[in-house]
């Protein structure tokens, strides 16, 4: 599967997308509820007794009230959805965790778990007035075993962080994204976070070991355990791992990190067409075998759109398509061999017209900001459609000719338009996500679904498969106080 | 047309996070990644930019350190250069490696190979010595420009843009010279895949500094290499007055 897929929709309103820069993104977004018609559900309010109470358990210090203090986490990322909540909750330990949801559920208070703040599907802030519950101060490195690379901690910690915290012993995370310097372990086991590593770790449900959870109720659910392997009955952790914070909220993680990679090596390619990246794909695959680490690809828009906004240089000149390809392995003489080997075949095939290879961190850096950082790159312009989808390779090309974009794999398609319409969004959906569906993919590979797709949800959810997760909901939160509105849709 | 040595030197590429040694004899490079310090890299993209105008006629590099400095030749031959020598200066004898050996290495080596001009960083990014550019110039009583951010050619030689403290200075120099790159005198450019492919099989001479007659004993004892201090922490304060009233408390204001 490819990891990724870049692309740009650039036919709805072209002209002007840079020039409206600055005024979409220095206004307020709409409120959500608003926005998207949502009605707010029977919780109460909170009143001033509920922030005493809230004050009593936590400091003064760590219950913000003002507006100005809690306005930026009623916005999310890409500025699109905009809560009205009035209170944000900075709790420390677990035992606070479990403290304000046994209250909040007594007393019918809906809360919005946030970590990072860097989910792309509104999952991550508020729609009504939820109370924020943030994990920016649950930042604290448990243990590490050094031999089994178990490593336990709070949810809050940063990936970076955290990524730097084992490379200095010789391991790092098995998860990589271009939000890493901002998003939080806790939310990354809660959206099952994909990321740059995808193709050589696996995914979360494979690398976390434990997690301990609180339920709505504030019971504390402990499944830290530091383990590969454990087959004890049923395998609760799964069950907070890309649940969004609608069925617990994750305190803290145990995930396994492989070891650091001695060699790392970065290729950057222009490839003629569609076709060529499936054979380009094909041959990385049985010519690097194990070292291959990411392959992704994106198109000229894409990167040429970076390299202007950004100022970053690109490596190579024009071409349709480019591809990213790294490798990760233990001897660099192996690999550059094997990787050498692959390159001259595919020079010499023409499915590599010209590129570049390095395995200096500082270039290397270079190639993935021009691939990853295309994100953070589009708040620049304006951005009101996000998507992320999976789909089986074969289906890649029958796609393609038609949505302009969408591809294999996980495909990020991103429409920038200079301001959100309706008619717009009513174009653009559901008619990717029926697309997706017909070929028997996922309309969400990578973020989620957070707020903004729970109603197109089946399109990848068979009818018996969102039964049973509206009854895992009802049993472990009853009242429905975690993160209402999201994942799950309305009857 | 003018034949241009270049210098260019490895170095604990610059993504890396530095670490000082235990003992604090240095930092430590064994199983640190280097590269092609980026001084030099912008010199050679300028030598081999004077060669496709056809300014020069033929660009040398030459990189002195331990085996692993071939490869930043290669990088440097992926880049454009015709070929390489590599002056073998290993050990403790690379340890102690300072500007002067290097500018009296490729002072001989200008004059073995007969160069026009040398191009060499304005400083390696891991000693940020900023002499052996000078040096040179003054063992070979050649001109130089230093940190050159423009280079013309003109009629007798070369025009020069220099950065200087209060602005830009231009000036005229006869070849043979030595210029010294500075940041903004061009964007280098990656070495793409055929051209990492061609440098393969580009000529790379291997020569010992002895041969060169040049004596490596340490000019300067590097005492002690510290870490910069840390950095202390910062608080937050929650409004504006309390902001003021704690400058005027510490004595800023
Ligand atoms: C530049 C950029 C690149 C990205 N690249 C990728 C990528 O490659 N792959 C990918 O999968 N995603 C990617 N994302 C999306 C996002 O970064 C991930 O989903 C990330 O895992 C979210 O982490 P966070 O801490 O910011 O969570 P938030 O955005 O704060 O929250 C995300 C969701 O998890 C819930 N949540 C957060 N913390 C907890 C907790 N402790 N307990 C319970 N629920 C919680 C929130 O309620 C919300 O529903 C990217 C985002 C950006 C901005
Ligand atoms: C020589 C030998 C070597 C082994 N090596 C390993 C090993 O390396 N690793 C390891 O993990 N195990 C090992 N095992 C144990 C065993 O083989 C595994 O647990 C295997 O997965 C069981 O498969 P089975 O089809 O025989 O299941 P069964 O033994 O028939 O059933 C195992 C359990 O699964 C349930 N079950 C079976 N089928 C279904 C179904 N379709 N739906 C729901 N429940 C079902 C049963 O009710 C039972 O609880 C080994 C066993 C032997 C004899």
């Amino acid at each position: 599967m490819f990891k990724s897929f870049t692309l740009i929709v650039r036919c709805v309103n072209r002209h002007n997308v840079y020039e409206h820069v600055r005024f979409a993104s220095q206004a307020l977004p709409q409120f959500s509820s608003e926005k998207y018609n949502v009605k707010r559900k029977p919780f109460n309010t909170v009143e001033i007794v509920d922030v005493n109470y809230f004050k009593s358990i936590l400091s003064e210090d760590r219950v913000l009230t003002e507006e100005s203090d809690v306005q930026p986490y009623n916005i999310d990322w890409i500025k699109n959805c905009r809560g009205q909540s009035k209170v944000v909750l900075k709790p420390k330990c677990t035992e606070e965790v479990s403290n304000i949801l046994k209250y909040s559920n007594e007393k019918r208070l809906a809360i919005c778990p946030q970590g990072g703040n860097t989910g792309l599907v509104g999952g991550s802030v508020p729609v009504f007035d939820e109370i924020v519950l943030n994990f920016v101060l649950m930042n604290k490195i448990i243990s590490l075993d050094e031999i089994s690379g178990a490593l336990i901690c709070e949810a809050g910690c940063i990936l970076e962080n955290l990524d730097n915290y084992v490379r200095e012993r010789n391991l790092i995370m098995p998860l990589d994204l271009g939000a890493k310097g901002t998003c939080h372990i806790g939310g990354n086991a809660s959206t099952n976070a994909g990321g740059l590593r995808l193709l050589r770790y696996g995914n979360l449900h494979g690398s976390i070991l434990g997690i301990e959870a609180v339920k709505a109720d504030g019971t504390v659910i402990d499944c830290l355990r530091a383990m590969k392997k454990d087959n004890t009955g049923y395998h609760l952790k799964h069950l907070f791992i890309g649940s969004e914070g609608t069925l617990g909220v994750v305190t803290k993680v145990a995930i396994h990190c492989p070891v650091l990679p001695k060699a790392v090596t970065v290729g950057f390619f222009g490839v003629k067409n569609f076709e060529n990246i499936l054979q380009l794909y094909k041959s990385a695959k049985s010519s690097l075998g194990e070292i291959l680490s990411a392959f992704e690809m994106a198109d000229f828009h894409s990167i040429i759109s970076t390299v202007k906004n950004l100022k970053l240089p690109n490596p190579i000149s024009a071409y349709p398509f480019y591809v990213l390809i790294e490798t990760h392995g233990s001897d660099e003489n192996h690999d550059a061999e094997k990787l050498n080997n692959f390159l001259s075949k595919e020079m010499e095939s023409g499915l590599i017209i010209d590129g570049t290879v390095t395995s200096e961190p500082a270039k290397m850096q270079d190639a993935y900001k021009l691939v990853y950082l295309f994100l953070h790159d589009f708040r620049h312009d304006t951005l009101f459609f996000k998507y992320s989808n999976t789909l089986c390779p074969g289906h890649l090309t029958e796609i393609f000719p038609r949505v302009v974009s969408s591809g294999d794999g996980n495909i990020h398609i991103n429409v920038t338009v200079p301001q959100y319409t309706k008619q717009v969004a009513s174009l653009l959906e559901p008619y990717i996500f029926e697309e997706v569906s017909k070929l028997n993919g996922s309309i969400s590979a990578e973020h989620g679904i957070g707020f903004r797709k729970p109603h197109y949800i089946h399109y990848s959810k068979d009818p018996s498969a969102l039964q049973l997760m509206k009854d895992l909901k009802q049993l472990m939160d009853p009242n429905g106080i975690l993160n209402p509105y999201k994942v799950l849709p309305e009857q | 047309m003018a034949r241009v040595l270049v210098g260019v030197k490895r170095v604990i590429d610059y993504a890396v996070k530095v670490r000082v040694k235990p003992d604090k004899s240095g930092v430590v490079t064994d199983g640190v990644k280097h590269s092609m310090n980026p001084f030099d890299e912008i010199a050679v993209e300028e030598a081999v930019r004077m060669k496709e105008k056809k300014l020069a006629s033929e660009v040398i590099a030459v990189s002195c350190g331990p085996a692993q400095s071939q490869e930043t030749l290669r990088t440097a031959l992926a880049m454009g250069a015709d070929r390489a020598i590599h002056v073998e200066v290993a050990g403790a004898e690379y340890d102690t490696l300072q500007p002067i050996h290097v500018a009296k290495i490729l002072a001989k080596l200008s004059k073995d190979e007969k160069a026009d001009l040398v191009i060499v960083g304005k400083q390696a990014i891991d000693d940020d010595s900023n002499q052996t550019a000078q040096m040179t110039a003054a063992l070979l009583d050649w001109p130089q420009g230093t940190f050159a951010s423009k280079v013309e050619k003109s009629d007798s030689g070369l025009t020069v843009t220099r950065e200087i403290d209060g602005g830009l200075e231009v000036i005229k120099t006869k070849l043979p010279a030595v210029i010294s790159a500075d940041l903004r005198l061009n964007e280098p450019r990656y070495a793409t895949l055929p051209n990492i492919m061609k440098a393969k099989k580009k000529p790379l001479k291997k020569v010992a500094a002895k041969d060169l007659g040049v004596d490596l004993s340490p000019r300067i004892k590097v005492i002690s290499v510290e870490d910069p201090p840390v950095r202390q922490a910062g608080s937050i304060v929650p409004d504006v007055d309390t902001l003021v009233a704690k400058l005027k408390e510490g004595g800023h204001i």
